[in-house]
């Protein structure tokens, strides 16, 4: 017969032991793009995801890691779907990733009304960086509008006074747009929106012959992915290499550059843009990151690829801060925003509406020591420069 | 300096229709001729384009890679005809969706896991990528180049459809089928020839862009709906309404984009001009479709006799 002090006693052992161990994987959910011409994209994001958990030894804060990848094809509904699937489905502690703002719009609040956490790796549209703003989201990457403010700046600084604008008609596309007409001080003599989508425009005779006729100093661009390779080819071939100086955001890249010089398009060559980060730039964890990256890869990592690694280090910060206990969500929060890890872009600290305060550089795109395309950093744009949206968000 | 800008766009939008053309007339004859529905028409596109930046690549000659580019689209279309098509003539077109529709899905994983999915660029020769000066209009050399590929083979089409027998027994095929089955033709070589000849236009259309827009797995699919606009708008079955039909598509449609922002900001505010007008270029290649489907529903310049 067991006394009543020893059974409660028992008891709060019994109770005790149960609870300390969680075994349970932390459960990462990453949407990206694996299908279409951009998976090319999707495929470097992944790639750094996996040079990421490598580098953690596939672990967490202790805990083993669940990584589950899906496709959102490019399209809003399809990146929606896949969320829901994560989140519902899959019950996932992160959802991760997301290339392109439409379909991050339509996704991230299936995520944080699940109070679960969302790092974009990517996507900074406007909106969520201002009104709509969310305690559970974070961003490793940029607000859409910050780096052609900064590239704004930089053609201020150069004398350029007047503009042709080209960029595809949506979300991104305009914010890119707004984002550099805030900072120019000079006149945009023309613009052009072009049609996107699966079937974007790919051609753009019509509007390089404005452009060239329109007279301006110099044309800001904005094509991702394969977009941008064409762009860049038709470019050099009206010959405006030395008569329009190009000036471009998230167009040439790690992912676009290998395509061009392949193509001997050296157009492309001394063009000017911005970006926080530089596959140059240097930082020891970036170092450690480019290296392995060309070792295994055999080319340099791209943008979303750094900004992918980056969220998975900043998730590993947060589990080791809450000591492995994912229930403790105001602990992971806090976490989350101290941005208290090894961050290839140097140490940064978020905003109230958890968009990185961070610098901004122009990069010029050169051949490196073996005579491979990269961009390397020139200056620093911005220091520690912060969204316009802020402000906007009720945080 | 205004007049020499329309001229330009007036070349951009000669050679865009030519390209229409290109990709166009071979439908037109599959359909017209074969009553077959090509979907993966657009596939033999991408191919010509991926076979001929290969080539390219491989040996260095921007010649060879076109002659490989349509030769294998050319062998591509008939291995097409006879394993895929042939077998399906007689069933209902929903079947030929269906058949075809597959296709592209497994053309476009082929091309993905042989080439990479990073697309390909095609580096034209030296001589090629300069510009030429035509009075005040600076042209680039490619450009016309296509122009002058497109309107080649646009006499050479002129010349088979009219002038051979060949061309005749096209002619007589699109407009009455079952009536050439029945004088003894043999339809089966007949097919294999208009087929295969169709995936060579394509092919070709395809690598004459590729060094524009670079190859990529899904640029089949981007321009076979605007071939099937140009093929109603001009009658199915005909080349002559094909050729007329690209080329009012290829000029409507570049010269909206050239104008419409300005001509609109004249009417409305400039933020709403600038954000309409890419909409509504894009959708004008549609409304004609739909006002000839409305008033003119055999198209343009239909083939003499309708099928029964």
């Amino acid at each position: 017969m067991i006394s009543k002090p020893l059974r409660a006693a028992l008891l709060g052992a019994l109770i005790t032991a149960c609870s300390v161990a969680r075994t349970e994987p932390v459960k990462i959910g990453f949407v990206t793009t694996l299908t279409t011409p951009a998976a090319v994209i999707g495929e470097d994001m992944q790639r750094s995801v996996e040079l990421a958990l490598e580098h953690l030894g596939q672990k967490m804060g202790g805990l083993d890691v669940e990584l589950l990848v899906e496709d959102d094809g490019f399209k809003p509904d399809v990146g929606k779907q896949k969320t829901d699937k994560l989140v519902k489905q899959d019950d996932v502690d992160f959802v991760a990733g997301y290339i392109w703002s439409h379909v991050l719009l339509a996704s991230y609040q299936s995520v944080v009304r699940a109070d679960k956490f969302l790092i974009s790796a990517n996507a900074g549209p406007s909106m969520i960086a201002g009104r709509r703003c969310h305690p559970n989201f974070f961003s490793t990457s940029w607000q859409n509008d910050q780096t052609p403010m900064a590239m704004g700046e930089y053609l201020n600084r150069e004398g350029v006074q007047s503009l042709y604008i080209m960029a595809p008609n949506y979300a991104a596309g305009k914010d890119m747009v707004r984002g550099v007409e805030s900072t120019f001080k000079g006149q945009v003599i023309g613009k052009d929106l072009t049609k996107w989508g699966a079937d974007a425009q790919l051609d753009f005779s019509a509007e390089l012959a404005k452009a060239r006729a329109s007279g301006a100093e110099a044309i800001f661009v904005f094509y991702p992915g394969k977009a941008g390779g064409a762009f860049i080819q038709q470019y050099q071939q009206a010959g405006l290499r030395g008569k329009l100086p190009l000036y471009t955001v998230f167009t040439v890249d790690a992912l676009s550059l290998p395509k061009l010089q392949q193509g001997r398009l050296e157009g492309v060559l001394g063009s000017k843009n911005t970006l926080h980060w530089s596959p140059d730039l240097d930082v020891p964890a970036n170092r450690r990151f480019v290296n392995d990256f060309l070792q295994k890869h055999d080319q340099y990592p791209s943008f979303y690829g750094a900004q992918a690694y980056d969220a998975i280090m900043l998730i590993n910060s947060a589990v080791e801060a809450v000591d492995g206990n994912l229930t403790d969500k105001d602990g992971i929060r806090k976490a989350l925003k101290a941005a208290d890890y090894p961050s290839l872009r140097g140490a940064y600290r978020y905003g109230n509406n958890h968009m990185p305060i961070q610098n901004f550089y122009l990069r010029e795109v050169v051949a490196d020591a073996s005579g491979r395309w990269t961009t390397r950093i020139v200056e620093t744009v911005y220091q520690d420069h912060q969204d316009p949206y802020a402000a906007q968000c009720r945080m | 300096m205004e007049a020499s800008l329309f001229y330009s766009q007036l070349l951009n939008g000669l050679q865009l229709g030519l390209l229409l053309f290109l990709l166009a007339s071979g439908l037109t004859l599959i359909f017209g001729v074969m009553d077959f529905i090509h979907l993966s028409h657009g596939s033999f596109y991408m191919l010509g384009a991926y076979f001929c930046g290969s080539v390219v690549a491989w040996s260095g000659s921007f010649l060879l890679g076109v002659v490989a580019g349509v030769a294998a689209s050319f062998v591509v279309g008939a291995a097409v005809e006879y394993l895929v098509a042939r077998p399906l003539y007689r069933r209902n077109h929903l079947d030929h969706v269906l058949v075809t529709f597959g296709l592209i899905l497994v053309f476009d994983s082929l091309v993905q896991i042989l080439w990479g999915t990073a697309g390909m660029a095609i580096a034209l020769p030296d001589v090629l990528t300069g510009q030429v000066e035509l009075g005040s209009v600076v042209f680039p050399v490619y450009r016309l180049v296509i122009i002058a590929s497109g309107l080649a083979v646009a006499f050479g089409l002129y010349l088979l459809v009219g002038k051979t027998r060949l061309g005749m027994l096209i002619r007589a095929g699109a407009s009455n089928r079952a009536m050439v089955e029945a004088l003894g033709v043999d339809i089966d070589r007949l097919f294999l020839y208009v087929f295969a000849l169709g995936g060579a236009l394509a092919g070709l259309a395809g690598l004459l862009i590729a060094p524009i827009t670079g190859a990529s797995s899904g640029m089949g699919t981007d321009i076979l709906i605007v071939a099937f606009v140009v093929c109603i708008i001009g009658g199915i079955g005909s080349v002559k309404g094909a050729f007329y039909a690209a080329l009012i598509l290829g000029l409507l449609d570049t010269l909206s984009r050239a104008y419409l922002d300005t001509l609109l900001g004249l009417m409305m505010p400039v933020y709403y001009a600038e954000t309409a007008a890419p909409a509504i270029s894009a959708m004008l290649i549609y409304l004609l479709m739909a006002l000839v489907l409305a008033f003119r529903p055999q198209g343009l310049f239909p083939p003499a006799i309708q099928q029964a």
